[in-house]
C-alpha cells in the first residue's frame, strides 16, 4: 500500500512558487489501478514525477509518501536512488519518443540495468517472456526504436519500465497519442501486468475519464492542484458528486451522442492561476452552485465508504 | 461543394540505390456539400492528413483532382481569390497566430485581406458578432495577445475568423486534439456555427466520439484507401467492415466496458502475411480474410453507405 499525506509540491517561478500540488492526500492500494484524471495544470503529472525525481524549479514543501509502512524519502535525490525502478518505477509523458534513436534496444535495455548494477544476463529471460506477454518479438532488441511504431513503443517501454518488478508503476498519459486500436491493446496490457503481479500498483494518470472508466479500479478528480473526488470506477462514473466532476463527464462526447439530438457543455471559465490562488474552493468561480459558504476551503470528507468528495455543497446537490 | 476525384498521393523516400515509394493516398473519392461536415477518420499514417493538405493546397497530389465548385483547385493560380474561400485549422493553435500581435490586429488584417469592401466601422460590429457566436466575449479577447489565451480561445478565434472569412470550405485537422475536455465541446460547438452558415468541412480526426457528435458522413481511411463511407448514422449503427467493426469496438466508452479478450494489435511475434499488390489492404490483420481478398472495390450496400470488403 502506498500512502501520500499531506504532500506539498511547489514550482519556483519569478512571480512567486506556483503551488501545483496542494495538501494531497489519498491512498493506492494493493493490487490496485488507480486513475488521476484531471485537466491540463491540475498537477497530475506533477504528482507523479515528484514521487520519482524533484527536479528543479519542482520543490518539496511538506507532506509525506509511504510504501508499505517506510517512508519514501522523495526530498533527498542520493537516497531516492535505491528506491527508484526498483519499487517505483515511471513512464514519463512521451517517454516512447525518448528512446535513444543511434541505440539498439537491448543495448538501451542493457546500459538501464547496468546503471543498477544488474547484469543483463540475469534479466535477459525474464525480459523475453515480457516481451512475449506484450506481442513483440526478441528480434526487436536488435532493432533501433524508431523502427517501431507508436503502439510498439508503448508496450516496449511497459516492458521496460516493469523488468524488475516494482511496487509501484506510475504512467503518464501511455496512451494519449495512440489511436483508438493501439489504445485499448495497450490500456488492457497494463491491466494485464497488474492482474500477473508483475507490479503491485499501477497509478494511471491521463484526461481521458473515458479510458480510466475501463480499466480503474478506483479514480482520482483532481483540480488545480487539489483533490476534488475519489471514489470507485462505477460510482464515479454514475454518480459522480463534486461539481466539477459532474460538468467534466457531462461535458465528454460519448459515441453515440449526436448535436441534434443533445447539446454538450464545457466547462465556462478556466483554472485559477496556481501562483496566487484564491481563497476557499479553487473550483468556486466556476461553479453553479457556489455560495459564500464555498469562501472558506472545503475539506476532502468521506461521505460513503471509499467515497471522498471536497465539496460544501455535496448534501444538496 | 468541394470533391475528390480519384485523389492520389504517392511519397518518395531513400536516394539512389534504396529508392521508396509510399501511397499515402490511394485513389480516394469523397465529396462534401454546403453546410455538411464529413468526418475523416483513420489511425496514424492512414492518410488523412494527407489528403487535408492537398485539399489546401499545400500538397499537390500525383494522381486525380481535386475539384471546388468543379474547377481544380491546382488550376486556380490567384491563391489569395483561393483561400478567400478556402482555410484550414490545425492541430497547435499557438503556432497559427502570430505572437507579437494582439488578437484585434489579427481580425484586422483579415479585413485588409481579404474583405477591403467592409467599411471598418461595420467590420468591428462583425467582428463581435461572430465572436459571441463562437462563445468568445470579445471584451475579453481583443485586447490579448497569444500567450494570454488558452488552447481553447484561440481554436474558436481561428473558427471565429474562418467564420468573418465567409469560407467556403474548412479544412480542421485534429483541432480538440490539443485541448481538455471541457473546452473541446465548446470548439466543437463553434465549428457547428460554420455548419450554419453553409460552409464544408472536413474534420479529420482520430476520436470517434468526436466525429460522431458533430458529423453528418463518415469517411473511414485505411492505408490510404476507403475502407467505409456513407452517412455516419449508418456506419456507426451498422458498420460492416472488419477495419470499421474493430475501431469502434476499440472507443473507450462511459456506458460500455471493452470485451477484454478482443483487441487488434500488430503482433510482431506472428508471421503476419505481408500485404501483396493486389490485395486487401487490411488482410493481415483481418479476422475474415484469406486468399479470395482481391483489392475490392467500393460498393454501394444501402442508401449512403458503401464497404469495400470482398467479403460482403
Amino acid at each position: 500500500m502506498i500512502q501520500i499525506e499531506r504532500l506539498r509540491i511547489y514550482y519556483k517561478t519569478l512571480h512567486g512558487d506556483a503551488k501545483a500540488l496542494d495538501d494531497v492526500t489519498f491512498t493506492i492500494n494493493d493490487k490496485e489501478i488507480l486513475g488521476i484524471a484531471g485537466e491540463s495544470g491540475c498537477g497530475k503529472s506533477t504528482l507523479g514525477n515528484s514521487l520519482i525525481l524533484l527536479k528543479p524549479p519542482m520543490k518539496y514543501v511538506s507532506g509525506e509518501v509511504k510504501i508499505n509502512g517506510e517512508k519514501l524519502p522523495i526530498d533527498n535525490n542520493t537516497e531516492m536512488r535505491r528506491h527508484r525502478y526498483k519499487k517505483i518505477s515511471l513512464i514519463p509523458q512521451y517517454a516512447m519518443d525518448a528512446l535513444n534513436p543511434t541505440r539498439k534496444i537491448g543495448g538501451i535495455i542493457r546500459d538501464l540495468v547496468g546503471q543498477h548494477k544488474i547484469k543483463y544476463e540475469e534479466i535477459e529471460k525474464r525480459l523475453h517472456e515480457r516481451l512475449n506477454m506484450v506481442k513483440l518479438s526478441k528480434d526487436i532488441l536488435n532493432m533501433y526504436p524508431f523502427e517501431l511504431s507508436g503502439g510498439m513503443k508503448q508496450r516496449l517501454v511497459l516492458v521496460i519500465s516493469t523488468l524488475l518488478n516494482p511496487d509501484l508503476l506510475i504512467a503518464d498519459e501511455v496512451t494519449s497519442a495512440l489511436d483508438v486500436s493501439s489504445q485499448k491493446a495497450v490500456s488492457l496490457m497494463f491491466k494485464e501486468f497488474r492482474d500477473r503481479e508483475i507490479v503491485n500498483s499501477i497509478i494511471f494518470i491521463t484526461h481521458d475519464i473515458a479510458v480510466l472508466y475501463q480499466i480503474a479500479d478506483r479514480i482520482v478528480i483532481m483540480y488545480a492542484g487539489k483533490v476534488a473526488e475519489i471514489g470507485p470506477t462505477e460510482e464515479i462514473i454514475a454518480n459522480p458528486l463534486h461539481p466539477y466532476t459532474k460538468a467534466l463527464i457531462k461535458s465528454l462526447p460519448n459515441a453515440g451522442i449526436r448535436h441534434t439530438k443533445e447539446k454538450l457543455e464545457g466547462i465556462p471559465g478556466h483554472p485559477p492561476n496556481l501562483i496566487n490562488p484564491p481563497a476557499g474552493c479553487r473550483f468556486r468561480d466556476r461553479c453553479p452552485f457556489a455560495d459564500e459558504n464555498c469562501l472558506e476551503e472545503p475539506p476532502l470528507k468521506e461521505i460513503n465508504k471509499g467515497r471522498l468528495v471536497a465539496c460544501w455543497k455535496v448534501k444538496d446537490l | 461543394m468541394i470533391k475528390a476525384k480519384n485523389l492520389t498521393k504517392v511519397f518518395n523516400s531513400g536516394f539512389l540505390f534504396s529508392k521508396n515509394t509510399i501511397t499515402a493516398v490511394d485513389e480516394v473519392n469523397f465529396e462534401i456539400g454546403r453546410g455538411e461536415i464529413l468526418a475523416l477518420v483513420g489511425e496514424s499514417g492512414s492518410g488523412k492528413s494527407t489528403i487535408g493538405k492537398m485539399m489546401l493546397k499545400l500538397l499537390k497530389p500525383s494522381g486525380g483532382q481535386i475539384l471546388l465548385e468543379d474547377k481544380d483547385i491546382f488550376s486556380i493560380s490567384n491563391n489569395k481569390e483561393f483561400y478567400s474561400k478556402v482555410q484550414g485549422i490545425f492541430q497547435d493553435p499557438y503556432s497559427s497566430f502570430n505572437p507579437i500581435f494582439k488578437v484585434n490586429r489579427i481580425f484586422k488584417l483579415v479585413r485588409q485581406s481579404f474583405k477591403k469592401e467592409v467599411p471598418a466601422s461595420e467590420w468591428n460590429d462583425r467582428v463581435e458578432n461572430v465572436l459571441k457566436k463562437v462563445g468568445l466575449n470579445a471584451g475579453d479577447v481583443l485586447n490579448k495577445y497569444i500567450h494570454q489565451l488558452s488552447g481553447g480561445q484561440l481554436q474558436r478565434l481561428l473558427i471565429a475568423r474562418a467564420l468573418l472569412m465567409d469560407v467556403e470550405v474548412l479544412v480542421a485537422d485534429e483541432i480538440t486534439s490539443m485541448l481538455d475536455a471541457s473546452t473541446r465541446v465548446d470548439v466543437l460547438e463553434a465549428l457547428l456555427s460554420l455548419k450554419e452558415i453553409g460552409a464544408a468541412i472536413m474534420f479529420i480526426t482520430h476520436d470517434l466520439s468526436q466525429a460522431y457528435y458533430i458529423s453528418d458522413k463518415i469517411v473511414v481511411l485505411y492505408r490510404g484507401s476507403i475502407v467505409e463511407m456513407g452517412s455516419i448514422e449508418k456506419v456507426f449503427s451498422n458498420p460492416r467492415h472488419p477495419y470499421t467493426q474493430m475501431l469502434l469496438d476499440s472507443i473507450p466508452q462511459l456506458d460500455r466496458k471493452w470485451e477484454t479478450d478482443k483487441f487488434d494489435i500488430e503482433d510482431s511475434n506472428k508471421n503476419q502475411t505481408i500485404w501483396k499488390e493486389g490485395f486487401c489492404k487490411y488482410v493481415d490483420r483481418c479476422p475474415i480474410a484469406d486468399t479470395t481478398c482481391i483489392k475490392p472495390a467500393i460498393k454501394l450496400i444501402e442508401e449512403d453507405h458503401y464497404v469495400a470488403c470482398a467479403k460482403l
